[in-house]
């Protein structure tokens, strides 16, 4: 194979890491046993391998062209960016994603391309991968596309049919901050796409015979860092996407410093830990029943504590509400102590209505029994009332920790 | 003393032998204790024969059956004691014993089954297959080294994915094939058998190197969910050191660099039209209405929902604002309240189509919770900032009558607060020429909870909207 290929396919794999979402899961199951086609989907999707960040490499992630008539400041492929230019031909693509595939390296493929002449031309060259790669070559793996805002909806349409999964980047979390560092792009056009994702997915939902439209639903990407926005507002942001387009998951991606970064921008080196805690904060509002605003509530600055997880800093804030009876508790308030997961919290109502649980018993079923301590009672532990909220954070906040690349 | 018992499994991880010694065992009530398991390999002096026992029937809960299916795999020689013990226990002391995940023996059994199941994950996660070319043409084969013996119950993932492809899976506990038809299993081999290389490698390690962001190196989080003793045999991961004494390099030679000067391209036309002046038609003043941000409500909706309808309708319906459904659609009246208002409509014999339709408040005002937007009542400063949209589509339409649907509707026509219930079915005098006729938001009919009071109020509203086609005959019902 050409060298050519292989230094297009290091510019455009590289363009393409910034974009945080790698899911591969929740398309609906199928093989290759009745055809002559390639791959399977198990419903969970598999990380086929982590790159030195721990992020997960399941698709083959990667830019049809990393040219761009837009210019977001960032991002890396923006016009004004000098970074050296490729582009990827249709077969290029399907046939790296084939051979990557056949030696099991990924689960499939997560397209996305910078804007070339315009959204709609960007979009079909899109559309015409995935099409290839499943009408031609009977691919069965899973497949990601991009939905460019401005496209046709005829064009989105058949994205949708190709794809397992549709996603649009909101990109920065308030209209003001997308307004001055992504001045061609519109939060109405990428809400109004978005909305128009929800309609097609619900409407196929259910009926068996309508034609596969984004089975695996819609996702999203916001840029967290780049500009001014609080952690309050960017939590405000995401309940609003999750209640208005259903979707599946939104991506925090810490700002990173990108080479040769646009002057409009900090150069600060990403707050990854920030990141960190909006995810788990994130987990906090889809599964166990929080508020956005409880998440934040009573931070001077609306940002969440990054020496804690939110889910104990709220504990701390509310511990009126603690200690709770482990052998009694209903489960929207033991969801609530800290160290029990929501898994952890299933075990533990199956086995109590079967014996008294001990402090033992709850070291068994979570981990993270220290964190939980303070805040449950059990026959055999009953936490001292009167303990200072500062003095529980000082113990147990993570002990600090010379921070390194390479511990 | 009581007899010491020696049981061989001769296939280490079949459920059906175990099940077959285990059957018997209970049969003869013999105590876990009093049992040694052995496998083949450490059979020095073979089982003891068990006494014999008509075996009783007896039933066994089937989170059991799918434990000891999975933990047998496990490669821990006392896993058929602990599974033995758990069985001994379900059926002596509590046959609820699985749930609870508490129990330390349920716990360490449960233990056992993740290890398996994350093991078998990881396989179909770290194998890696490589292409060689024999007589029948292209075929594909993997070494592999698991944690577990998990050989068997990994085939049908590689069966089901690669059903096209000719392909084999050597470990050092056993080999599989498949030849696109059957898998056949054998025995163990080494390394050395299967390929060193495979053209596609060095593409695989340029596409692992180029998608690590230096930036963001987190070895620790990387050794959890790839844990070092996969490595050997994983391509990409002698790539890591390298790429991790480069990672803090790199990031600051990024951060010192200087921005260099922009590249100049010129910027395409913007397809984004600006708001300009006095829009002198619906359509105008609808591309305006898109950018509003007149007041907060812009923020959280999905876009602007705008009146729609011919520019001389001789009627224009106004209702509260945007629900969930127009809000995604970006058109008013379509969601369960548009619906009611279509049939009563039609009931009352107006053509929906020569009326225009609007809202008072052109933003979905809304509260998320979970995946749902829970409906908020606009308040009088925001109907007030969104009348300036309202007054333009009237005074570009100028209608002869206007129908008020619900309070909000006739606080932004009227300016005043108006008691639907006092005012419902009348009509007023308003200006330059236009009446108001008042009624209820059909989205308050579809709140009553009473059946009867629903019908009732229904024939109400139909009621009233026979009264604005009897008005304004123009708008009956072609039929």
């Amino acid at each position: 194979m050409p060298s050519a290929l292989q230094s297009k396919l290091e510019i455009l794999a590289d363009a393409a890491k910034y974009d945080a979402s790698c899911a591969s899961s929740g398309a609906p199951k199928r093989d290759s046993r009745n055809g002559k086609g390639i791959g399977s989907t198990t419903g969970a999707g598999i990380c086929h391998s982590y790159t030195p960040d721990g992020r997960c490499v399941s698709l083959l992630k990667i830019l049809l062209t990393n040219s761009c008539i837009f210019d977001c400041a960032y991002c890396i492929n923006r016009r004004s960016s000098n970074v050296r230019r490729a582009r990827f031909t249709v077969e290029e693509v399907v046939m790296l994603t084939l051979e990557f595939y056949k030696r099991n390296y990924i689960e499939g493929l997560f397209l996305s391309s910078g804007i070339i002449r315009d959204a709609d031309y960007t979009m079909e060259q899109l559309v015409e991968v995935a099409r290839q790669l499943r009408d031609v070559h009977g691919f069965r793996g899973y497949i990601h596309l991009k939905a460019i805002p401005e496209a046709s909806q005829d064009l989105i349409a058949q994205a949708g049919r190709h794809a397992d999964r549709l996603s649009i980047n909101v990109e920065l979390p308030t209209e003001t901050g997308l307004k001055r560092y992504a001045p061609e792009k519109r939060t109405s056009t990428i809400r109004s796409t978005m909305a128009g994702l929800k309609l097609k997915i619900d409407a196929v939902k259910g009926e068996r015979k309508a034609p596969r439209f984004s089975p695996s639903g819609q996702s999203t990407q916001m840029i967290v860092g780049a500009d001014g926005a609080n952690d309050a507002a960017i939590l405000s942001t995401s309940a609003t996407l999750y209640a208005s387009y259903g979707l599946r998951r939104i991506y925090y991606s810490a700002f990173s410093p990108i080479p040769d970064s646009s002057k409009a921008l900090p150069l600060a080196a990403p707050p990854l830990q920030r990141e960190h805690r909006l995810y788990q904060a994130d987990w906090l509002m889809r599964y166990y029943g929080f508020e956005a605003s409880e998440i934040v509530q009573g931070s001077a600055d609306g940002m969440l504590d990054l020496g804690i997880d939110p889910k104990l800093a709220w504990a701390l804030r509310n511990r009126n509400r603690f200690p709770v009876d482990i052998n009694r508790a209903d489960r929207e308030l033991l969801l609530r102590v800290p160290g029990l997961g929501a898994r952890t919290v299933d075990w533990l109502i199956d086995a109590r209505r079967h014996r008294t649980l001990r402090m033992d018993d709850i070291a068994r079923l979570t981990g993270a029994v220290r964190r939980a301590r303070p805040f449950i009672i059990t026959p055999d532990h009953r936490p001292v009332a009167d303990s200072d909220s500062a003095l529980l954070r000082a113990r147990l906040a993570p002990k600090p920790v010379q921070m390194s690349l390479f511990g | 003393m009581s007899t010491q018992y020696r049981i061989v499994m001769h296939e280490e991880t079949s459920l059906e032998e175990f099940r077959e010694h285990v059957r018997a065992l209970i049969a003869a009530r013999v105590a876990p204790r009093a049992v040694t398991w052995m496998t083949t390999g450490d059979d020095l002096f073979g089982a003891t024969p068990l006494p014999d026992a008509k075996i009783p029937k007896f039933t066994v809960p089937g989170a059991y059956v799918e434990l000891a299916r999975e933990v047998l795999h496990h490669r821990d020689p006392q896993r058929f004691s602990l599974l033995y013990t758990l069985l001994w226990r379900l059926l002596h002391e509590d046959r609820m014993l699985l749930s609870i995940f508490s129990d330390p023996l349920v716990y360490k059994l449960r233990q056992m089954q993740k290890a398996v199941g994350r093991d078998l994950h990881k396989m179909t996660a770290f194998l890696r297959f490589r292409k060689i070319e024999d007589d029948d043409g292209e075929r594909f084969i993997a070494w592999f080294e698991p944690q577990h013996l998990i050989l068997k119950p990994a085939a049908e993932f590689f069966v089901k994915r690669f059903a096209n492809m000719r392909w084999s899976v050597l470990t050092p506990d056993g080999s599989m094939h498949w030849n696109g038809r059957v898998v056949a299993f054998g025995p163990a081999v080494t390394k050395a058998q299967a390929p060193a290389e495979d053209s596609m490698e060095e593409w695989w390690r340029s596409y692992y190197r180029a998608t690590f962001n230096p930036a963001r190196a987190n070895p620790k989080m990387m050794k959890t969910e790839m844990p070092v003793r996969y490595w050997k045999n994983l391509p990409e991961a002698s790539l890591i050191p390298e790429l991790l004494a480069q990672a803090e390099q790199r990031t600051g030679t990024m951060i010192e660099a200087a921005p260099t000067a922009p590249r100049k391209v010129r910027a395409p036309v913007s397809a984004v039209a600006e708001e300009g002046g006095e829009a002198q038609s619906l359509a105008a003043l609808k591309t305006q209405a898109a950018a509003c941000q007149r007041c907060p409500l812009f923020c959280d909706a999905t876009q602007t929902v705008f009146g729609e309808g011919p520019a001389d309708a001789p009627v224009v319906f106004v209702g509260e604002q945007p629900g969930d459904q127009e809000d995604l659609a970006g058109q008013p009246f379509i969601g369960p309240a548009g619906q009611l208002f279509d049939r009563a409509m039609a009931e009352a014999g107006v053509d929906r189509s020569r009326a225009y339709v609007t809202n008072a408040v052109k933003h979905f005002k809304f509260t998320p919770r979970g995946k749902k937007r829970i409906h908020q009542k606009p308040n009088t400063g925001e109907v007030e900032r969104c009348r300036w949209w309202l007054d333009r589509e009237l005074a570009l339409i100028r209608p002869k009558l206007l129908v008020a649907l619900g309070g909000t509707a006739a606080r932004a026509l009227t300016g005043k607060d108006v008691k639907i219930t006092q005012m419902r079915g009348r009509t007023v005098h308003l200006r330059d020429g236009m009446s108001v006729l008042f009624t209820v938001h059909p989205s308050y009919l579809l709140r009553l909870p009473d059946a009867a009071a629903q019908a009732a109020e229904y024939r109400r509203f139909v009621d009233d909207l026979t009264q604005v086609r009897l008005a304004l005959p123009a708008l009956a019902r072609a039929a």
